[in-house]
């Protein structure tokens, strides 16, 4: 019997047409844009200059602050400049600019196949090695990992729950990743556990991926038994990690909390491997699988991407434009970005290129809401979208507050299922930043 | 180079639309019509043709020209508001009692509040309210008019189950006596041939259409499901105290409107809670009102008056009954 | 049935009187005392109820001129400087009086000088499209067009031009009560003085960015070349982050700095018409 989260949730068509796309080496591009904010907190300083030379996975931007982190090259070349560009949104970031030449890896990094089980490091190595790597949270936000590894004091664990449903239509790289790179994930996993010091681990993949759930459960079965591999319900928003550990574990992460606040720390798939290449091949986090598909595309494929590839380029390689192509989404349909820039680059946690017909994306004329309660019964958080995004068009901020808008997760389901086509997230996203900010300059008690 | 379309997330969305949902209800409400037209001929085709043209043609003009917004008569709602009107007539109804009743209902019931959404009652029984309290005398006179389809049907008493078993009440008959002088059976009421509104006559018709709305998910279950069962307690504690003076539980939901009310009328969406726990207090409480006015009140069916008085409490409802939230009550596994 | 008649009016007329003398007492027991002359004050306001003073409706702003010590502070944008003569007047009070100002939109890049670079398709606000990306031009500090300004405005006088995708604003109706300026979340809006006859000179424009970058994204934007600065007499113009900045008490209306900007980024309102010194010649000649 699947497990699954107590309420609301969506059932979108899963569009997993690039599954059979096994993992492929994306070509080296000539010119690399690594971004100094690839993930949440203070960008990264770079201890590189123009003209320097580097190598593939050498550190070329430090951590600044207690929120950050280290940020690596992910190819070889000389340093053409440290410069603000355009992130895929238009907004200036600053970017080192590598001219590539070659592929020469740091002699540290260990680019042997074989699988390296042996765990040598103490919890507290295992700690320093994911932050000295630069890992993030490929899940989507990118909160450096090794600060989600180390729980304030008087917080404990009880659980490592890691996410492997990849809920959001057309995604497929963690689903490659878990029937290829197996071990290496359980292997990371393992690493995760001892570094938070928790005895069980669950990982949760839906349904809809029976082989892989087959394949994670063999492997599991052969020496780690610590892990227990939880098959999901297909249902969106599993992957929003409040819904899943609601499914797993059962437990309800309170408003304003966070999952260590109910003993609980949860980690993407993904992460794991980037754990595992991290910790037991001495890799820093400067590649990962991201999906190109779309149903205007000829060929779906899954590649395995340097960071700092842009949009372009990758449309480049998969043979241009296609005819009916309309919006180029970084991300799953759901809560991805739509990218306005494709001279942009990938970062850590770019997960997927998608590219969507007008008539899957083109959004309707807003009508009258029809109170059919469609977004009610949808919303996984339990609010009501549709009094929400009245509140907000009146701007009452005090009953915007009081109706929990702070606790939307901005899954998407609300404007998904709506028949009039009303924007009910566009507005609620504005006041549930306006509210948090209120909420957090109060004094704390 | 191609201008790509950006919007903030989701970038997808689903297959309904307020069309889609009213063109589902039209389609459950097709049992019930193609069953009318069978029994009541032409009489039934008339009575949905100008119910649903005047009520589009009502909302049209006043959108164009008078309100001057835009025009959304191709969402089907008022089509739909039309039929279902028209469904709730005396079978004899002259056209122009149609007309009258949907010319109320969209005209004052809907568009006066602002059009699709912004209604407070739900404008079918608004039009049915006004034309029974207006037209008594026709709107409770439901003989038979004669129909292509079937033969040896009387031309029918005038009077529907409901209205024959009050009277005989009144007259001091005893429920068995009623049942036996009219030939009452359960067959009867779950297949059709007993008197009522166009479209109350079959029962079976009209649940064929409620497990098509589930089916579509179109509706939820609950309000149905608690009038029903409301009705059931309600009526099913009196006849076993008294089952002289009072008809069976089963007897209650099978006739008047309560199926036709709770399966298309009182899940309006507009005029209806908007949490699960709401629409269960909303269905208690229409079916506790409509079985008042059934056993004490002047009417001898009270499910249009109930749903309309329980339509002003939904805004309360809804303030008071809100959705559970995530993580109020934080369970451990 | 006399009888009942009788008693009927009776009755009633009895009920009537009693729950007047309840409701009379009533308010007086629970009669709020507030200083006179606040409700004097209200009516002297035009009671627009808009939020342009800052306070949260005109009997509020009553209050508040009863209760202050000066008039320091105090002005009703959308009376102006009548109304508030009138009511330092009855309070007994001086006022200064308060240069007239407007609201004025500092971009001018249309549909034509600052070409679409993708197709926008969210909800129509400009601060949902601020706070999702740069915008649907190259220009990242140009104007969104999605009309919050308009929404704002109590006195209908910003409207948005369908033509070229820019607010305009209304002289007659603007009151500025700074509701636009609150509005847009590119803080294009300005209020500004309104000048001698109405006449003001801006730089209708706001982008920061590198005059070569800034140009590209807008054929008329400011790209910080500072011939205005050189050429203004009066030291009214600033140059700061690429970008020119007109200070309209400095500003004697000269409008050297608006022939000599090479973008036409620079905008003169309610001039006469320049004739060119050739065509005068022509018309002498003929």
């Amino acid at each position: 019997m699947s497990k699954t989260f107590s309420i609301g949730g969506i059932h979108p068509h899963d569009n997993k047409i690039s599954i059979n796309a096994a993992i492929e080496n994306f070509p080296v591009m000539e010119r690399a844009y690594i971004s100094m904010s690839q993930h949440l907190g203070a960008p990264a300083e770079p201890v590189v200059a123009k003209g320097d030379k580097v190598k593939t996975g050498q550190l070329i931007a430090k951590a600044n602050g207690f929120i950050s982190a280290n940020v690596h090259s992910s190819v070889s070349g000389t340093v053409n400049s440290i410069e603000m560009l355009p992130d895929l949104s238009g907004n200036l970031v600053q970017h080192i600019v590598i001219n590539v030449e070659g592929d020469e890896w740091e002699e540290s990094i260990d680019r042997s196949s074989e699988i390296n089980r042996k765990i040598v490091h103490s919890p507290k190595e295992i700690i320093d090695k994911i932050a000295e790597c630069g890992i993030v949270g490929l899940g989507g936000a990118a909160f450096p990992t090794h600060i989600k590894l180390s729980p304030p004091p008087g917080k404990k664990a009880d659980y490592l729950l890691v996410n492997g449903a990849e809920c959001e239509p057309y995604l497929t790289s963690d689903y490659r990743i878990m029937l290829e790179n197996t071990e290496e994930i359980l292997i990371g996993v393992k690493l995760m556990m001892l570094a938070l010091g928790v005895k069980k681990s669950y990982i949760g993949i839906e349904e809809n991926k029976p082989k892989a759930i087959k394949r994670m459960k063999e492997i599991a079965s052969k020496g780690y038994p610590e892990i227990k591999i939880v098959s999901l319900k297909k249902r969106y928003p599993q992957g929003g990690e409040k819904q899943l550990i609601d499914a797993i574990v059962g437990r309800q992460v309170p408003s304003m909390g966070l999952p260590i606040d109910v003993g609980v720390v949860v980690q993407n798939v993904g992460t794991a491997l980037a754990v595992y290449e991290a910790v037991q091949k001495n890799k820093p986090l400067f590649e990962g699988v991201v999906t190109v598909t779309g149903k205007c595309m000829p060929e779906q494929r899954n590649f395995r991407m340097r960071v700092g590839t842009t949009f372009e380029s990758m449309i480049f390689a998969v043979g241009g434009f296609p005819k009916d192509a309309e919006k180029l989404v970084s991300g799953g349909p759901m809560m991805g970005k739509a990218v306005s820039r494709i001279e942009a680059a990938s970062v850590k946690s770019t997960s997927a290129l998608l590219l969507l017909t007008l008539e899957e994306t083109k959004r309707g004329e807003e009508a009258n809401c029809i109170r059919c309660a469609k977004c009610v019964d949808a919303c996984p958080m339990g609010l009501e979208p549709y009094l929400l995004n009245r509140l907000s068009r009146a701007n009452r901020v005090e009953d915007l507050e009081a109706n929990m808008v702070h606790d939307c997760i901005e899954c998407g389901s609300c404007l998904y299922v709506c028949p009039s086509d009303i924007p009910l997230l566009d507005t609620i996203r504005l006041s549930k930043a306006k509210v948090l900010k209120i909420i957090r300059s109060r004094p704390k008690k | 180079m191609k201008k790509l379309i950006v919007s903030p997330a989701p970038h997808l969305h689903g297959k309904e639309s307020t069309k889609s949902l009213m063109r589902d209800v039209i389609i459950a409400l097709a049992p019930s019509l193609l069953v009318s037209v069978y029994y009541f001929g032409f009489s039934a085709v008339k009575l949905a043709l100008v119910g649903v043209a005047t009520a589009v043609a009502v909302e049209y003009v006043i959108q164009k020209y008078i309100v001057k917004s835009k025009i959304t008569v191709n969402d089907y709602s008022a089509a739909l508001t039309g039929l279902l009107l028209s469904l709730n007539l005396p079978p004899n109804s002259p056209w122009w009692i149609m007309f009258i009743g949907s010319v109320v209902a969209i005209g004052i019931a809907k568009m006066t509040f602002g059009g699709v959404g912004q209604n407070l009652f739900n404008p079918a029984l608004v039009g049915r309210v006004f034309l029974l309290v207006s037209f008594p005398v026709i709107m409770t006179d439901y003989s038979i008019p004669t129909s292509w389809f079937r033969e040896g049907i009387d031309a029918g008493s005038g009077a529907t189950a409901l209205s024959i078993v009050k009277e005989g009440l009144a007259r001091g008959l005893t429920m068995d006596q009623i049942f036996d002088a009219n030939n009452f059976s359960y067959s009867q009421m779950l297949f059709s041939k007993i008197g009522g509104s166009v479209g109350e006559v079959s029962a079976l018709a009209l649940i064929l259409g409620f497990i098509y709305l589930l089916i579509r998910r179109v509706i939820r279950p609950h309000i149905p499901v608690a009038i029903i069962g409301t009705v059931l307690v309600f009526s099913g504690v009196f006849w076993l105290i008294n089952p002289e003076s009072y008809a069976d539980p089963l007897f209650n939901v099978l006739t008047g409107g309560i199926l036709i009310g709770s399966i298309f009328m009182a899940t309006d969406y507009v005029t209806s809670p908007m949490s699960k726990k709401g629409m269960v207090l909303y269905g208690i409480g229409i079916g506790v009102i409509t079985m008042l006015i059934r056993y004490w009140g002047a009417y001898p069916e009270g499910i249009s008056f109930a749903i309309l008085i329980m339509n002003a409490t939904v805004p309360l409802i809804n303030m008071y009954m809100k959705p559970a939230k995530f993580g109020k009550e934080v369970k451990h596994g | 049935m006399t009888a009942t008649i009788i008693f009927t009016i009776a009755s009633l007329t009895v009920l009537g009187l009693v729950l007047a003398l309840i409701l009379y007492f009533t308010a007086q027991k629970f009669k709020v005392v507030e200083d006179p002359r606040i409700d004097d004050v209200e009516t002297i306001l035009p009671g627009a109820n808009c939020g342009g003073c800052g306070f949260t409706g005109c009997r509020a702003f009553a209050e508040g001129c009863v209760k202050a010590e000066t008039m320091d502070g105090l002005f009703c944008p959308v009376g102006g400087n009548d109304v508030m003569k009138k009511v330092a007047e009855y309070l007994g009070r001086s006022v200064e009086e308060k240069v007239p100002q407007v609201a004025v939109v500092r971009c001018n890049g249309n549909c034509d000088s600052r070409p679409k670079s993708n197709n926008y398709d969210g909800y129509t606000s400009c601060a949902v499209m601020a706070s999702l990306y740069a915008g649907d031009t190259d220009c990242r500090y140009g104007c969104l067009g999605q009309g919050d300004c308009e929404l704002s405005c109590d006195f209908d006088a910003i409207k948005m031009n369908p033509r070229t995708g820019l607010p305009e604003v209304d002289e007659e109706k603007c009151t500025a009560c700074g509701a636009c300026v609150k509005a847009c979340p590119k803080m294009i809006i300005e209020l500004r003085n309104k000048g001698p006859k109405g006449k003001r000179i801006f730089v209708s424009c706001i982008n920061k960015d590198k005059g070569g970058v800034a140009r590209k994204a807008c054929a008329v934007a400011c790209i910080g070349c500072t011939k205005c600065q050189k050429v203004c007499a009066y030291d009214a113009i600033t140059i700061s982050s690429n970008l020119a900045y007109i200070d309209y008490n400095k500003c004697k209306l000269c409008r050297k700095c608006v022939v000599e900007c090479p973008t036409n980024a620079i905008w003169e309102v309610n001039f006469p018409v320049r004739v060119p010194k050739k065509a005068v010649a022509e018309v002498e000649q003929q």
